[in-house]
């Protein structure tokens, strides 16, 4: 795929992408607003592109479908981070013992790092402090979710597996 | 009709749990980092849980002049997810930079 066909495919997927959008919003199907969702969609397209399809989308279908995936484990995480920090606030004596750590991941592409930072935030017991060229600054409520990321490294494993950047 | 009501129902409060747990984790943890700990992980599955029973209600009680309103509520949800704990970060960010020290075990609460 050369430079110009990848110009032209981006502001084409833009373009669906924010009409669709403006449809569902809307929900008034009359030529009125039709023509206003078209030239709305179009002027955005035309400005904005290159945010949401960057550069070439290689392999964009199966990443897709590896990240659909991943959401249902990862909704199953959020879950799990809920009762753990209910069960620490609710616990009369907190068992809390916070510390601060990082570590190295092989990510380097910005979607796959803010997957993994926001995941980090939403799973039991840490949220990301910083990310800079793929390194993470993270804060722990308690060992053992340090460990978790430390040691285990369950989820950069998924997160690499998504985006294949191992 | 009576089964979903019961869970919605059970949708709404299982939300409204996690919501008050958010809320005690608030007042009863040490520091900054750790409230937001406890804010930016059951505020998310709290707002979700409330979302999704009132997407269930609506779409059990069919209403024909709204129908797109479930639709507007995946949304919602889906824009929850992603802006909660960003939000939560860029927050966590801002307090690391302005130099918030982190509360250490056997500290004075703050």
């Amino acid at each position: 795929m050369n430079a110009k066909s990848g110009k032209g495919f981006g502001i084409l997927v833009t373009f669906c992408a924010m009409f669709l959008f403006w449809l569902l919003l809307s929900g008034i199907f009359d030529a009125l607003h039709i023509g206003a969702g078209i030239i709305c969609s179009a002027i955005i397209a035309l400005i904005s592109h290159d945010l949401l399809v960057k550069g070439k989308g290689e392999k964009m279908l199966s990443k897709s479908f590896r990240f659909f995936i991943y959401i249902w484990w990862e909704l199953w995480q959020i879950v799990l981070a809920n009762f753990d920090v209910a069960y620490r606030v609710l616990h009369p004596k907190m068992p809390i013992d916070p510390c601060i750590i990082e570590f190295d991941t092989s990510l380097r592409s910005d979607l796959a790092l803010v997957t993994l930072a926001n995941s980090i935030t939403l799973t039991p017991g840490t949220i990301t402090i910083d990310i800079k060229d793929g390194k993470f600054w993270v804060h722990a409520i308690a060992k053992k979710p340090a460990d978790a990321l430390l040691v285990d490294k369950t989820m950069q494993k998924k997160v690499a597996d998504v985006f294949m950047e191992w | 009709m009576v089964l979903i009501d019961v869970i919605v129902i059970l949708f709404l409060a299982a939300g409204i749990f996690f919501m008050f747990t958010g809320v005690i984790g608030l007042l009863r943890l040490p520091d900054f980092y750790t409230r937001l700990h406890a804010t930016g992980k059951c505020d998310t599955l709290g707002e979700v849980l409330i979302i999704a029973g009132l997407l269930l209600y609506h779409a059990s009680h069919y209403y024909h002049e709204a129908p797109l309103v479930p639709v507007k509520l995946l949304f919602l949800i889906a824009f929850i997810f992603l802006a909660n704990p960003t939000a939560t970060h860029a927050i966590m960010k801002a307090a690391y930079m302005t130099g918030v020290k982190p509360w250490k075990l056997g500290e004075e609460r703050r």
